[in-house]
């Protein structure tokens, strides 16, 4: 089905959606997802199971305990001043409904300056590093160089603070868990310790050392990305209850002097 | 210190009885409610907020009529679509506008198709040279991104065949409206440009063109093109709404190949 082009190819998809990936079957009282059925299989797992199942089809428990725990450890911070938090707690300040501000909140979490760019900006970089030093180029050709091209390595530095105090419980679990000694693990940390000890003063942030995680379970970027979608909810959704639950409009008001205005002295339309 | 906001676009002055309600509010220096209201039109107040200045009477006549040709990109369009499937949900009506949002957003004719095809304008301009070597070459970018790689030449439709008779009657208007060269190169260079593409012209095509004729920035072209685009979606989702038993479901065109058919239930842990 994949030779047509153009109108041949919208043809052959008409009314035709070929999968494996899942379905339900109303009558029969069935639904699979992956081969596997949904109400006699998957239904009983843990939910993260069956998240991390539906998104690259693997199953272990293992995996799935590492990605709540970097959830929860990584991307859950319930401070409504964080810019996708705040979203949430607008809304619940807005009256606006929960689903909205989380959905809203998660899809500002799509950020360059933290969220799921970084992340999937870092795993990208561990992955290009890993080829370069293979290639035979030094530690500080390819994080100089990086630096040189982008002024930024996404995984390393941090907006408002230097350090980042989830590394240590993230490093913890992925200990207790057995995976503290990957591949990507030890690079990230080494381009830690490179940073740290440079003129950049960059250190290591939890983007990076997830997505080390995540590469040492040969994770592409698109699959760290489509694991880390739902990461930030668990921080929005206390967010959103604390705004709802005080005076509506009460989440920092803000006055008019509050506005510094740059631009254009006060003029009228029509006149040049 | 206080923190503050920092803008071009507006400022306020207090009521007196209270530091948190405006009393005139300023866009780019023009007063609003005093001076704008009533005087100009939404287009003509959509540029002023984007550009800061007022546009010519020929600039609000092109952005208008583009306004007009994107504005519903009818039913089967897959950000209309999404509106619909909220609506005949009776999903909240927020969530059919995010929804006609997100899809309409992406590289197949969305607004990053708009915003890619601008970054061409701005690195090809009207040389048709530098446009072949382009569209045979793409840049690539050596990071990935949120964002899907491109699948096909943005701006031009990759399910097409020939140019459609609307998008066409859209660049022959917009044509007639540009007071600079852009439109009308992209007119005569047309079939050239498909050629290269190996695919038809397309409406993000037009209007990543149009605003790059009238100075947008591909990030301005992108953000006009998501909110240009949602009043069809805004009303053909109010159509939907409820609507379920007679919106399309598919019943029939799901074949799932890997169905393990029925299974015995397994023990509850």
């Amino acid at each position: 089905m994949t030779t047509a082009k153009g109108p041949d190819l919208l043809a052959q998809y008409e009314d035709n959606w070929i999968t494996a990936m899942g379905a339900t079957f109303p009558g029969q009282g069935r639904t699979v997802l992956r081969g596997k059925d949904v109400l006699n299989d998957l239904g009983h797992r843990r939910w993260m199971e069956y998240l991390v199942y539906a998104a690259i089809g693997r199953e272990s428990p293992e995996l799935a305990r590492l990605i709540e725990g970097l959830w929860t450890l990584g991307s859950s911070y319930p401070d409504p001043r964080l810019w996708n938090n705040r979203v949430a707690a607008l809304a619940g300040s807005a009256r606006s409904t929960v689903t909205l501000a989380l959905a809203a909140g998660t899809a500002v979490s799509e950020a360059t300056l933290y969220g799921l760019r970084t992340s999937k900006g870092a795993i990208d970089f561990l992955h290009r590093a890993d080829r370069k030093l293979k290639a035979g180029q030094s530690l500080a050709d390819v994080v100089q160089g990086e630096l040189r091209k982008y002024r930024a390595i996404y995984g390393f530095g941090r907006p408002i603070v230097r350090g980042d105090e989830r590394i240590t419980p993230v490093l913890q679990l992925a200990k207790a868990l057995g995976y503290e000694n990957g591949h990507y693990v030890q690079l990230a940390l080494k381009i830690h310790d490179y940073l740290k000890s440079s003129r950049y003063k960059y250190q290591i942030n939890m983007s990076a050392i997830a997505a080390a995680l995540m590469a040492d379970h040969g994770f592409s970027p698109d699959d760290f990305h489509r694991l880390a979608c739902l990461s930030f909810v668990g921080g929005m959704l206390p967010c959103y209850i604390d705004a709802h639950d005080k005076p509506e409009g009460g989440f920092f008001p803000l006055r008019t002097s509050r506005i510094d205005y740059r631009g254009a002295p006060e003029r009228r339309w029509g006149e040049a | 210190m206080t923190e503050t906001i920092s803008t071009k676009i507006w400022h306020e002055d207090p009521e007196p009885d209270n530091p948190f309600a405006a009393r005139t509010c300023y866009c780019s220096g023009f007063d609003v409610y005093g001076d704008l209201l009533g005087r100009i039109s939404w287009m003509q107040y959509l540029w002023l907020l984007i550009r800061l200045e007022p546009p010519s009477t020929q600039q609000v006549r092109m952005l208008e009529a583009l306004a007009v040709g994107i504005a519903n990109p009818g039913p089967r369009e897959p950000s209309v679509h999404a509106a619909m499937s909220a609506g005949a949900g009776g999903s909240t009506r927020a969530s059919a506008l995010m929804a006609a949002l997100a899809v309409g957003a992406g590289n197949l004719g969305g607004a990053r198709d708009v915003f890619a095809a601008m970054q061409s304008w701005a690195a090809c301009g009207t040389d048709l040279e530098a446009w072949r070597e382009r569209l045979r070459n793409p840049p690539v970018e050596e990071r990935t991104d949120v964002w899907p790689d491109f699948e096909h030449s943005p701006g031009f439709d990759p399910n097409g065949a020939t140019c459609p008779t609307p998008v066409r009657q859209l660049l022959n208007c917009l044509t007639a409206l540009d007071e600079g060269p852009v439109l009308g190169w992209l007119g005569t260079s047309r079939e050239a440009l498909e050629s290269e593409a190996e695919a038809p012209l397309a409406f993000s095509g037009v209007a990543a063109a149009a605003l790059h004729a009238l100075g947008f920035t591909p990030e301005q072209g992108e953000m006009l093109y998501l909110l240009l685009r949602l009043p069809g979606a805004a009303a053909h989702a109010l159509e939907q709404e409820m609507n379920w038993a007679k919106f399309p479901f598919f019943g029939t065109g799901l074949t799932l190949t890997d169905d393990p058919g029925p299974t015995p239930p397994s023990t509850v842990p």
